[in-house]
């Protein structure tokens, strides 16, 4: 299990040098200068050359590469905007926070409300019950969540006042961007849930449980729910890493100052270190969240840890 | 004699041809979720394809005595800030949300089939490459990395396309990858490799039609994330711009009118969400349909 791990991060460093690179040979390539845009219109060549050389540009790619490369990893420095010449680091933890309540809670309440409606709808399958909360995690699955923002911001903010529709503060101004950030994952659970739930149902263990007389509801809670819920611990990684970049639309709904907001203002300001830094910690977290739940996995799951102690003793299995 | 057996032949060659792709779509069709998914995205796509006919105004025909009318029998869905018809740019901009949509889908799964048919068919350092590159193309989220390559390419139709089809490779991959692991030691592959067919046929035309269905029914379902991932790109004002009638770019255009005239975020909104459920109905009955456990 130990050599698992340490091969896991081991790899998740060189995902992370691999987009690093990868995003930074992106951005040396595209089209337009920078040091014009931050300049301003009227800047004249003499200006624009001179912050072309502070900012380093003028230097060739591969130079460009080892100054990027040295200061991010081997000194930890993200480096100053280009913008607003303050350092990224700075920024980054004040935004931080909210980007992950928003991320967190988001995921705490899909997982919740999703199991919810899975367990319902298959202990009901076939029914009514089971057609309904099917019928609504696909509309939930359908809707554009930025657009699911926009209509909550006019019915709690603009008609009821209930709400702040925009900014931060207190805990009020974190309950749209949330339930807008759960709205796909909750669907995406109920219907995992359902269909692993049924995946079980007929197992010889659920029938051997309801023959010896087992309740119900210790039935589906005891018996069923933990098997079925392997497959939607899979799931909870990507669910997370997606809920996090997709606070970058959902941010800019609700003008939250967070990580994926900084990195939209900074791509349209073409501020290369505020869109590279922010780039890195969105692939930092999508790693760091998978080899979480891959652990989290191999220790819920017995199955999956004798593979691993096996694979260690004989050398075999993937 | 000959005429019997002809009469057989002829018999097994229609029982042939009723056989996948017909069943399939028969049982799609006796599929209630599936049924009203395909009508729907039927009419949604008829109404934009011959928006012209369809459409009672000129897609860029201004009213200017009428800005901003709500929804009435001469406007059905109100005009917006240019007195243009809602409705007229709702269907011309299905135009380009559709397509979007579709080629996005369509070229991200074609790149992801044959990526991944290379690295499970190939094995080995081949896959391992592959896979491992594959590691790190999906470490960003696709919106992110849509967000990029389009932030990079700059708006343009085969520029979102691009971007938007980029994230759904490495899930094609993946898919298709598993499939062919599972099918890699059937005796079928064994038999055309012992009467010499190439690398390439064997991949494509025997391995392929029998570990595809999983991709095709992801691959649809993508269609439905893809047009809402290039509303919410066009949205954040990358991608289609306004003012192109792209039903994002138009909810783009409304933002600052949200409150006075919600009528102008609410339609949009509503034809995206409505398409994305007709084809995601679509998909589940496909996944259904195909479904090896569920046919008789």
């Amino acid at each position: 299990m130990g050599k698992y791990i340490l091969k896991r991060l081991l790899w998740m460093i060189v995902i992370i040098l691999g987009t690093s690179f990868i995003i930074f040979t992106i951005l040396y390539f595209t089209p337009g200068d920078p040091a014009r845009m931050i300049a301003g219109g009227n800047a004249t060549a003499e200006e624009v050359e001179n912050l072309r050389h502070i900012m380093g540009l003028d230097q060739s790619y591969f130079q460009q590469l080892k100054t990027y490369f040295s200061d991010t990893f081997l000194h930890f420095d993200l480096g100053t905007s280009w913008v607003y010449n303050k350092p990224v680091i700075d920024e980054m933890r004040t935004r931080l926070p909210r980007t992950v309540i928003i991320g967190l809670s988001a995921m705490a309440l899909n997982l919740a409300i999703g199991l919810l409606m899975g367990i319902f709808a298959s202990t009901h399958e076939g029914k009514w019950q089971d057609s309904l909360t099917m019928g609504i995690a696909m509309v939930f699955i359908s809707c554009p969540d930025f657009w699911v923002a926009l209509m909550l911001i006019l019915l709690l903010s603009a008609k009821l006042g209930i709400l702040p529709s925009y900014g931060i503060g207190g805990a009020e101004y974190y309950v749209m961007p949330i339930i807008c950030s759960a709205i796909g994952g909750i669907a995406v659970n109920a219907r995992q849930t359902r269909a692993s739930m049924l995946g079980v149902f007929r197992e010889d263990y659920i029938t051997t449980a309801r023959a010896k007389g087992q309740r119900e509801r210790k039935v589906v809670f005891r018996h069923m729910l933990p098997n079925a819920l392997m497959p939607i611990i899979t799931s909870i990684g990507n669910g997370f890493a997606r809920i996090v970049a997709g606070s970058a639309v959902i941010e800019s709904v609700f003008s939250v100052p967070g990580i994926g907001l900084y990195l939209l203002t900074a791509i349209n300001a073409r501020d290369y270190p505020v869109v590279r830094s922010c780039v890195l910690f969105f692939a930092a977290f999508t790693s760091i969240a998978m080899l979480l739940v891959d652990l989290v996995y191999a220790f819920v799951d017995p199955r999956i840890k004798a593979q691993y102690s096996s694979a260690r003793r004989g050398g075999a299995g993937k | 004699m000959r005429k019997r057996q002809n009469d057989v032949y002829s018999r097994y060659r229609r029982a042939e041809k009723t056989s996948l792709f017909l069943e399939t779509i028969q049982r799609l069709w006796e599929n209630p979720g599936a049924k009203v998914g395909i009508v729907l995205f039927a009419v949604i796509v008829a109404a934009c394809v011959f928006a012209p006919v369809v459409a009672p105004y000129d897609v860029n025909e201004t009213d200017i005595k009428n800005l901003f009318a709500g929804p009435s029998a001469a406007h059905f869905c109100g005009t917006d800030a240019m007195g243009r018809d809602l409705f007229t740019r709702l269907l011309y901009g299905g135009r380009y949300s559709l397509a979007l949509g579709l080629c996005a889908a369509v070229f991200g799964s074609a790149l992801g089939i044959v990526i991944g048919s290379i690295a499970g068919y190939f094995g080995g350092k081949t896959e391992t490459l592959i896979m491992r590159l594959m590691d790190i193309w999906s470490s960003l989220p696709s919106i992110l990395l849509c967000i990029l390559i389009s932030a990079v390419l700059g708006p343009g139709f085969f520029n979102t396309v691009l971007a938007l089809s980029v994230g759904n490779v490495p899930i094609g991959v993946r898919l298709i990858r598993g499939q062919i692991l599972a099918e890699r030691s059937k005796e079928y592959l064994e038999a055309a490799e012992s009467i010499k067919c190439s690398r390439i046929s064997i991949m494509f035309r025997h391995l392929l039609p029998n570990v595809i269905s999983p991709v095709i029914v992801d691959a649809t379902m993508g269609i439905g994330m893809t047009i809402t991932m290039a509303a919410a790109l066009s949205y954040i004002g990358l991608g289609v711009q306004p003012p192109t009638p792209e039903w994002g770019a138009m909810l783009a255009d409304a933002r600052s009118h949200i409150l006075n005239y919600p009528y102008l975020i609410m339609f949009p909104g509503l034809i995206i969400a409505l398409t994305v459920l007709a084809i995601n109905l679509i998909g589940d009955g496909l996944r259904d349909a195909l479904d090896p456990k569920l046919r008789k």
